[in-house]
């Protein structure tokens, strides 16, 4: 039973973690209707600027929660300024282009990322500083860190601020307005630019604040590290219903356990023949039936068709 | 129609003449040796590969390094061979270790005719390059592709001064048993390395009485391990050995602490590194890993190495970059003996090498492989890596081995006679005499054999205490 | 098709055929590699063209192409190998790939086939994953791939005693292992073309872009359209087979890195950047990107040299990198493609207008 349940809050860890990047994804399909493959790239951006701020910072004898704070601000704003210039850049002027277009900017700004964070951090793996103090808790045989715990807070935290926004404010109002019909929002007086820049800049926001997350946790960074988690993440969001919150969020915890019991539990139930080496295919099986009986996700309105 | 026609029709024009261009910028190949009337100076290109983009690309700058060094070394030494001096020129490609790539830049060095080929970095690039070489006849020797198949095709060119995941997986299997470990838990990577590696170690850990109480995978871009992990606890295994690369490795290592895992860790040369213990923290304190070949600081030229490596790249020697500094060496080497620079001519003097390089006293053997191949145990401690033993590799222990192996063929020759006898049974003696006279003829062979290694092992040991 | 006879046009072919002919030997002489480099983008000409069939024609996004591609590959692998120590003739083993590819192809799309857009695509990617991994971990219970290992020392294409590995002589030329390679993909290649050519404007291609414009209306005017679909996926998926097998033999060696998701998305890439659902657009996209980067190769270092007279920055880095600024570039001001066709850019303009007015 101890192991079970360290297997849920193993699961429950990693899920939080997809749920903060699928947010990002979900965001801004939910007012556009386009995957934004390069999210995943902004990331490992906030991830590595905070690396770079927050460990000069904390050689130069700050103290290390102080650093910590700056460096994620700076991912923060560094991101948010990314996310905005991918959206003019790669993004905007393709809005009345076919459906596959933007996709295609979009892998190619994923692949200059890349190769450019590359050219500045160098190819090697870097160590994430240790921002919070390392304490474990033992809870009934499972055994968690500070960390963990942090990272459940904050992700619920950071869902609970967005459905807020989105529901209690007048630019979240804007935004639902954009995503249900953008033409007779602008006809209500809706600058769509405007908020379609701002679901973008949040967006990179959250990434930039998964980045700080991943960071903290695995204490491992990489330029590379951007593209799985951006596919875990895309998966988590399309099994919740791409373009909803809750959904989201729920398909990230979803994915999360049940990888970790996939991993933990399925080479027993078949003789070790799907062993933990089919750890990455529970997540795409599970997916694909929930999506024959829900073709929209979990929670996900009906979509246009076009490919 | 016929518009759009003519458009393909020029623009299939224009990529002749790109092409043509292209050529023009083509290097010249530099005029083979042999001909020292004006200028007695030969350039030798040698090809190097390994991945420069993507997850390994830290480990290939390295590889690249270690090449850098040794043709700078080569060159400010002035050699001469066959009546030319020598300068060697280094032409460095990025294959992404991607298979595919791989055979496209191998051809790439095919074609600007280089003498020979250090590389590739991953074993699954190395093993489709290896063929191209091989039809080219251009030696290759790689520092690092530790699947024993890249050996095993019966190419003549490819050889690797690095010990095979085959040798390394049995001595840390043995060497786990030497702790008085009970059960072990065997993750891999999935890659061809991390699963060659942790194939060989859970035969060698099971043949030493050890119980593999269970087997996890990870594969090479996964950040997360707690799933398996907490598997493995459940298992209450006394160790895990993990098959594959220090970024995985660092990490693991890290949660297993997290989870209250007592088990200790061991890994092969992949996690063998100064980056496993950046990554891991305090949780590598205290594990083993292994290496191929006698730790630098134990080898005469090892601790010299790695100052001239450190201080020309101003970066840490990651794996591989001593082995194939060694590989350039080497095969300088076997022109130098050979008196030749040209690939048909040089490459049997490979085969007969006997260098004494930075990673080990090499020599190959029939197939390529690096003989004996010493496998040293490391441990993790306070932030460095230390020394602990040397298994297997010493001339005695390989002449032992070479030894067993003669006497285990001379009992296998006696059982398939054995078998054949009982086979074929009354029916047809004629027959199983005939099959048991060369049954016994090979067990002949094995024994000759196996005196000829008694005899290599009582020249080296004599060899040893003279040296003393 | 009797415009083809035109005189005009006969010249066209006459001219694209010659160069078509001699393109290897003027590559060859820039060395083999770019011969191998022309093999490697001719045979993306037939992925490509494969996968339009697909996206292109039936507007299935489809991120899992490289599954296909896969199982013809380790078809080819484990007919032509040591490995299970059969070595079937090309003939007995591009059929079987093909099928076989094709039954997976089917697989996929019949429990997909409810799906739209972006849903699809997530499921596409799925299951070329799952047949990835599926690959690298089959080597036990029982060993049928190798895992990651590999399988090494396949077979190379031959018919009877004529070997494509190697060189040999023919009418006084000299042919290399890949030149011949060359001018078998590229016959295979002009067979997909035709094939292409004649699905576009038949029954069963309009009924594509029937469903490819509007699913529901389709149905309304009686298009089977889950039969349609799974036809589709199962023609792109044969394709990719073949070409596998093809891939499999010229390299000698497979292993289950050759078949990642990126692969996929480039494949993908070739097709929308090129134009998708026209013929001529996507053979230029798949030879634009497939040649791009090892042009890139060769042209980063020295251009860097002339410019600055030294090395600015790594050639490996900068090579992606020019690479995907080329994509973005091209995407943001050729949206529809770099060669459309004809309709698709007339309706991409009148949206535009629409949107301006």
């Amino acid at each position: 039973m101890d192991i079970f349940l360290q297997q849920i809050v193993n699961g429950l860890v990693q899920g939080s973690i997809y749920a903060l990047v699928a947010l990002g994804y979900t965001m801004v399909y939910g007012i556009m209707g386009l995957i934004n493959f390069a999210h995943g790239e902004v990331v490992m951006i906030g991830t590595l600027v905070t690396i770079t701020v927050a460990g000069s910072l904390i050689n130069a004898g700050m103290p290390v929660a102080l650093a910590g704070m700056a460096g994620l601000g700076a991912s923060m704003l560094i991101c948010m300024a990314l996310g905005w210039g991918l959206e003019r850049i790669a993004y905007r002027p393709l809005r009345n282009a076919p459906r596959l277009t933007p996709l295609i900017t979009a892998i190619g700004m994923s692949i200059v990322l890349q190769n450019l964070a590359m050219m500045i951090w160098g190819r090697n793996y870097l160590t994430f500083p240790p921002l919070l103090p390392k304490v474990n808790f033992e809870l009934a045989g499972a055994h968690f860190t500070a960390i963990q715990v942090f990272i459940v807070v904050v992700s619920g935290g950071t869902m609970a601020g967005l459905l807020a926004l989105i529901y209690r404010t007048k630019l979240g109002m804007a935004m639902r307005a954009t995503a249900q019909n953008p033409a007779v929002a602008s006809l209500m007086g809706v600058n769509i630019n405007r908020v379609i820049a701002a679901a973008f800049v949040i967006g990179s926001a959250l990434g930039a604040l998964a980045g700080v997350m991943v960071g903290t946790y695995y204490e491992i960074a990489h330029y590379q590290m951007g593209f799985m988690l951006g596919l875990k993440a895309f998966t988590a969001a399309v099994l919740g219903g791409i373009g909803n919150l809750a959904g989201a969020m729920l398909g990230g915890v979803l994915l999360g356990i049940i990888e970790a019991l996939g991993a933990g539990y399925i080479g027993d139930l078949t003789g070790g023949f799907l062993g933990s080496h089919y750890q990455d295919i529970f997540a795409f099986v599970v997916l694909i039936v929930v999506l024959m009986f829900k073709p929209s996700g979990l929670f996900g309105e009906k979509t246009g068709d076009r490919a | 129609m016929h518009a759009k026609l003519s458009i393909v029709a020029l623009s299939i024009v224009a990529a002749f003449a790109f092409s043509a261009c292209g050529q023009k910028e083509e290097p010249k190949p530099v005029a083979a040796p042999g001909a020292p009337a004006a200028k007695p100076e030969v350039v030798v290109k040698l090809g190097h590969v390994a991945p420069m983009t993507g997850p390994q690309a830290h480990l290939g700058k390295d590889n690249e390094n270690g090449a850098v060094l040794a043709v700078e070394e080569l060159n400010a030494q002035g050699l001469e061979i066959g009546g030319a001096k020598i300068k060697f020129q280094l032409l460095a490609e990025d294959d992404a270790a991607d298979p595919k790539q791989g055979a496209i830049v191998a051809q790439k060095l095919v074609d600007a005719k280089v003498n020979g080929v250090i590389g590739h970095l991953n074993s699954g690039t190395t093993i489709p390059a290896s063929k191209l070489y091989a039809d080219a006849g251009i030696p290759q020797i790689s520092g690092s592709a530790t699947n024993p198949k890249y050996t095993q095709q019966g190419f003549k060119t490819a050889f690797r001064v690095m010990a095979n995941d085959v040798q390394q997986g049995k001595v840390l299997g043995e060497f786990a048993a030497k702790q008085g470990i009970k059960t072990v838990a065997v993750v891999d990577d999935r890659t061809a390395y991390g699963q060659g590696l942790a194939d060989e170690f859970k035969k060698a850990a099971e043949a030493a009485g050890l119980k593999v109480v269970a087997t996890e995978y990870t594969n090479d871009k996964a950040t997360d391990f707690k799933a398996i992990l907490t598997k493995i606890k459940s298992t209450k295994a006394e160790l895990v050995f993990y098959g594959g690369m220090d970024a995985q490795g660092g990490p693991m290592a890290k949660q297993m602490k997290e989870l209250g895992i007592k088990a200790k860790f061991l890994g092969g040369d992949g996690v063998c590194t100064p980056e496993f213990m950046k990554l891991g923290g305090e949780a590598a304190e205290g594990n083993y890993c292994s290496l191929p070949g006698m730790p630098l600081e134990k080898l005469a030229k090892g601790p010299e190495f790695k100052e001239r490596f450190t201080k020309k790249f101003n970066a840490d020697i990651q794996l591989y970059s001593p082995y194939v500094y060694d590989a350039v060496m080497v095969m300088a080497d076997a022109m130098k003996r050979a008196d030749s620079v040209e690939s048909a001519k040089f490459l049997p003097a490979i085969g007969q090498t006997k260098y004494d390089g930075v990673t080990a006293l090499i020599e190959f053997d029939a197939q390529g492989d690096l003989k004996g191949g010493a496998i040293s145990i490391y441990q993790y401690k306070g932030g460095k890596l230390e020394y602990v033993e040397t298994l297997g590799g010493t001339p005695v222990d390989v002449a032992k081995a070479e030894v067993k192996e003669a006497v285990a063929e001379v009992k296998d020759a006696a059982k398939a006679v054995a078998g054949a006898a009982a086979a074929v049974g009354k029916e047809v003696a004629a027959e199983a005499k005939d099959v048991a006279k060369s049954a016994t003829e090979a067990g002949k062979d094995a024994v000759k054999a196996g005196a000829e290694a008694v005899k290599n092992a009582a020249d080296a040991t004599k060899a040893a205490v003279e040296k003393k | 098709m009797s415009k083809w006879l035109n005189p005009r046009s006969a010249f066209g072919i006459t001219l694209i055929a010659v160069a078509l002919l001699g393109l290897p030997f003027v590559a060859a002489m820039g060395g083999q590699a770019w011969v191998r480099i022309l093999d490697f983008a001719i045979l993306y000409v037939f992925l490509a063209l494969g996968l339009n069939i697909v996206v292109g024609y039936a507007g299935l996004l489809d991120l899992g192409y490289i599954a296909f591609y896969a199982v013809g590959a380790y078809t080819w692998a484990l007919l032509a190998s040591p490995h299970f120590g059969l070595h079937l003739p090309i003939w007995a083993i591009l059929p079987i790939g093909a099928a076989l590819a094709c039954l997976a192809g089917v697989l996929l799309g019949s429990p997909t086939l409810k799906l739209r857009g972006d849903y699809l695509a997530i499921v596409t990617l799925g299951f070329g994953e799952i047949v990835r991994i599926f690959m690298n971990n089959l080597n036990a219970p029982v060993n049928i791939t190798n895992g990651p290992q590999g399988i090494t020392l396949i077979d190379p294409v031959a018919f009877g005693d004529f070997k494509f590995s190697g060189n040999t002589q023919l009418f006084g030329l000299t042919l290399s292992g890949p030149m011949k390679y060359y001018y078998l993909l590229v016959a295979l290649a002009i067979l997909v073309v035709i094939i292409n050519l004649r699905l576009q404007n038949s029954r069963i291609g309009r009924a594509w872009q029937a469903i490819r414009e509007d699913e529901i209306a389709a149905k309304a005017v009686g298009i089977n359209t889950r039969n349609i679909k799974l036809l589709a996926f199962a023609m792109g998926a044969s394709f990719g087979g073949i070409a596998g097998g093809v891939f499999a033999a010229m390299q000698g060696f497979v292993s289950p890195e050759s078949f990642s998701l990126m692969e996929s998305i480039m494949i993908l890439a070739m097709v929308v950047l090129g134009g998708m659902g026209h013929i001529p657009g996507v053979i230029l996209g798949a030879v634009l990107l497939s040649i791009l980067p090892e042009a890139l190769r060769y042209g980063v270092g020295p251009i860097q040299m002339a410019l600055f007279g030294k090395m600015m920055v790594d050639p490996e880095s900068l090579r992606m990198l020019v690479f995907g600024l080329a994509l973005v570039l091209v995407m943001r001001f050729k949206p529809a493609g770099l060669w459309p066709s004809p309709e698709r850019k007339r309706e991409l303009s009148e949206k535009r207008t629409e949107g301006k007015a």
